[in-house]
């Protein structure tokens, strides 16, 4: 099921009384999502991703704009009319039934014609717990199982239904980091198999990057930019999203372009033909820094940190406030005792942003 | 190996002896401390509570106990085939079971609607709260003096509600000094709204700690509000609807200072004595002086409240969820 975002908007009344304005929650959004893919909806905390997804859900009206479900308007439709699974962050299990009934609460809301025979239920609920791989689990109570096998359980109950959209709220906040990487494959597999439309909700760049067929950035209520993830790595609209995504993160220079050429601090790193001589914001991503003895870009050296496979180098450079981060190959590694090393840039993996707006200026 | 053992079992042995017997003393002081610790609400628990008990028993077995010569002619069951024969008490368990088994239903599903209520309603709703508690930080005689107001035939008025009968048509009743049904529905009246802004209070924090996102979670899924009522709402506050209902039970048959707030004293002649009204006059009241049948009904009270929250306890197993 494709979904479609027309300038979607939600205001807040202002919970401080003399402030008259109202706070918006989600300004304008307008984007189509796909059939049948996975998207990631990532931003801050407080930007505005879980009132989207309530908006898309049902649970909360937009002020304005409209919601459309392939060809279906769904704005005015109230949630359970809307054919949605949901998952919250705190999963929302029935914590008196066990996760049979869990899993069949929706199926026995049905009404007339929808509704199902026990049998019907029983099979419908058996294949999603397979789904999950938690049909051995079937007479626990969710206070007897793990903070993985809760959240397996909340997504088998809103697949039981055969959601045309599949929203997840955070769906992996809550667990350990080595359950959240497997249960994220997961998630991925079942998103695959059903073919569900399905959007999800997170705080974390690298997760939304790693199972999403497309990513929405969002700051403060306004979509920033949405698409591949590799693509909106590597080819930022403005100086949020670069920063927002990547691990370790971008690092960003006081820069000036003068006679075509960029400048960071006293070191000349790139030319940059066609643009005029004025202070530019620059962001090089950590795997832009190539290390060369004949490199133009002299910094001191502050420490390397050995992670296996590649090496991190913690470096300063006068025209960063903060350290910066390069991803170097294990062969390159600077001498030992060395107090500076060199490196030449990667000019795709360099991008400039106006220091006001923090727009991206484009070659 | 052994040499070192020995000098060392010669040389410290006094040591080894006395830090022994330390060992122990530290063990036996790590006995005894929870038992210091619970010394002080022993004591209190045993003078009042323990002694009083088995003093009842004893009392209530003692036949033809006369509390001025302070002897009795032997031991046996009749004191509890008297109080059971007495029309006096046998009036005062037939109101005790009529005023339980309608006031407690009655006010806990009236406070369980308006808590639903409370909880559903935005604006003012603090103000709803503080009114519907007010009868609780309200002095039962300045409550008994409105019931007055509202229930009594004087010479100059018929009552409020009397007012309101006759407004409507009906004939004037006397909730006070007429019939058994109208005085046992005053009786009620009071109750219910005595113990009312208690169970308010506790439903509402109930209802409020239940986890927003479970009905957020029923209603994607359209569950209809009867249903989120029934097998969500409902379980999830059984514990406090348990806890009121095993309470309201003791407490109504303990009930007692509420009937002498609206009918006076003699609750015999008003015909509405409770069980522990029944105790009280075999106790002090013109026909008091009589503790052993004060005892025997004491002991049949307890037995009964025994049994009603075993019944209680039993029932709850299958229906509510701790979680």
């Amino acid at each position: 099921m494709k979904i479609v975002l027309e300038h979607l908007t939600k205001r807040y009344p202002n919970l401080n009384r003399k402030i008259r304005t109202d706070v918006i929650a989600v300004n304008d959004f307008t984007f189509e999502i796909p059939d049948g893919k996975l998207i990631g909806l990532l931003g801050p905390s407080g930007c505005g991703k879980s009132t989207t997804l309530n908006m898309i859900c049902g649970l909360e009206a937009p002020t304005s704009g409209r919601i459309w479900f392939g060809e279906e308007d769904v704005t005015d439709l109230p949630a359970e009319r809307r054919g949605v699974g949901m998952v919250f962050q705190s999963y929302a299990l029935y914590p008196h039934l066990t996760v049979r009934q869990n899993i069949m609460f929706p199926l026995e809301n049905l009404k007339g014609a929808d509704r199902l025979t026990k049998q019907e239920m029983e099979a419908r609920v058996l294949e999603a717990a397979k789904m999950v791989q938690i049909d051995q689990l079937m007479d626990r109570k969710p206070s007897e199982m793990s903070g993985g096998q809760q959240q397996r359980v909340a997504i088998a109950r809103a697949l039981v239904k055969m959601p045309r959209v599949l929203l997840l709220d955070e769906p992996l906040s809550n667990l350990d980091a080595r359950l959240r990487l497997q249960t994220r494959e997961e998630i991925r597999r079942i998103q695959r198999e059903t073919g569900i439309t399905t959007i999800f909700v997170t705080h974390d760049q690298e997760e939304a990057m790693s199972i999403s067929d497309m990513i929405v950035v969002m700051e403060a209520g306004v979509l920033n930019q949405i698409g591949k993830p590799q693509e909106v790595y590597d080819d930022p609209v403005n100086l949020f999203v670069a920063k927002f995504l990547g691990t370790p993160p971008i690092s960003v220079f006081e820069g000036k372009v003068k006679g075509g050429r960029l400048y960071l601090g006293q070191d000349c790193v790139m030319d940059v033909p066609g643009l005029p001589d004025r202070t530019v914001t620059v962001g090089v991503r950590p795997e832009g820094f190539d290390p060369d003895p004949q490199g133009t870009m002299t910094c001191g050296l502050r420490a390397v940190e050995v992670m296996g496979r590649d090496t991190s180098i913690v470096a300063e450079h006068p025209a960063c406030p903060v350290p910066i981060r390069a991803i170097i190959s294990t062969e390159d590694l600077p001498e030992e005792g060395a107090a500076t090393v060199r490196f030449r840039l990667k000019p795709a993996k360099v991008h400039l942003f106006d220091p006001g707006t923090g727009e991206r200026i484009r070659l | 190996m052994s040499a070192q053992n020995g000098n060392a079992a010669g040389g410290d042995g006094k040591r080894a002896v006395s830090t022994r017997t330390e060992v122990r003393r530290h063990a036996v002081l790590s006995q005894i401390k929870p038992w210091l610790y619970l010394l002080p609400a022993l004591i209190f628990l045993g003078i009042f509570m323990v002694y009083p008990l088995f003093d009842v028993l004893i009392y209530s077995v003692e036949e033809g106990y006369n509390s001025a010569s302070q002897t009795y002619f032997g031991i046996g069951g009749y004191n509890y085939a008297y109080v059971l024969r007495d029309p006096f008490f046998l009036q005062a368990l037939k109101n005790t079971f009529i005023l339980v088994i309608i006031t407690v239903p009655v006010s806990t599903g009236i406070a369980l609607l308006i808590s639903l209520g409370l909880h559903s309603i935005g604006r003012l709703k603090e103000l709803f709260q503080t009114i519907f508690f007010l009868p609780y930080v309200t002095n039962t005689l300045a409550v008994g003096l409105v019931f007055m107001i509202l229930f009594k035939k004087t010479p100059y008025s018929d009552g409020f509600m009397n007012l309101l009968i006759t407004a409507v048509g009906g004939t004037a009743v006397d909730f006070i000094d007429g019939p058994y049904w109208a005085k046992m529905f005053v009786m009620c009246f009071y109750t219910v709204w005595v113990v009312l802004p208690f169970k308010i209070l506790i439903l509402t924090s109930a209802l409020a700690s239940v986890d927003e996102n479970l009905y957020k979670a029923a209603r994607v899924d359209g569950t209809s509000s009867f249903r989120i009522f029934t097998r969500i709402t409902l379980p999830m506050i059984s514990p406090m609807i348990f806890y009121l209902i095993i309470t309201g039970f003791i407490g109504a048959f303990k009930a007692y200072s509420d009937e002498v707030a609206i009918f006076g004293t003699d609750l015999n002649a008003a015909g509405m004595n409770t069980i522990v009204g029944y105790v009280y006059d075999m106790l002090y009241g013109d026909s008091g002086g009589y503790p052993s049948y004060a005892a025997a009904a004491a002991l049949i009270l307890f037995a009964i409240v025994l049994t009603i929250t075993c019944i209680n306890l039993l029932i709850s197993r299958k229906n509510v969820h701790y979680t």
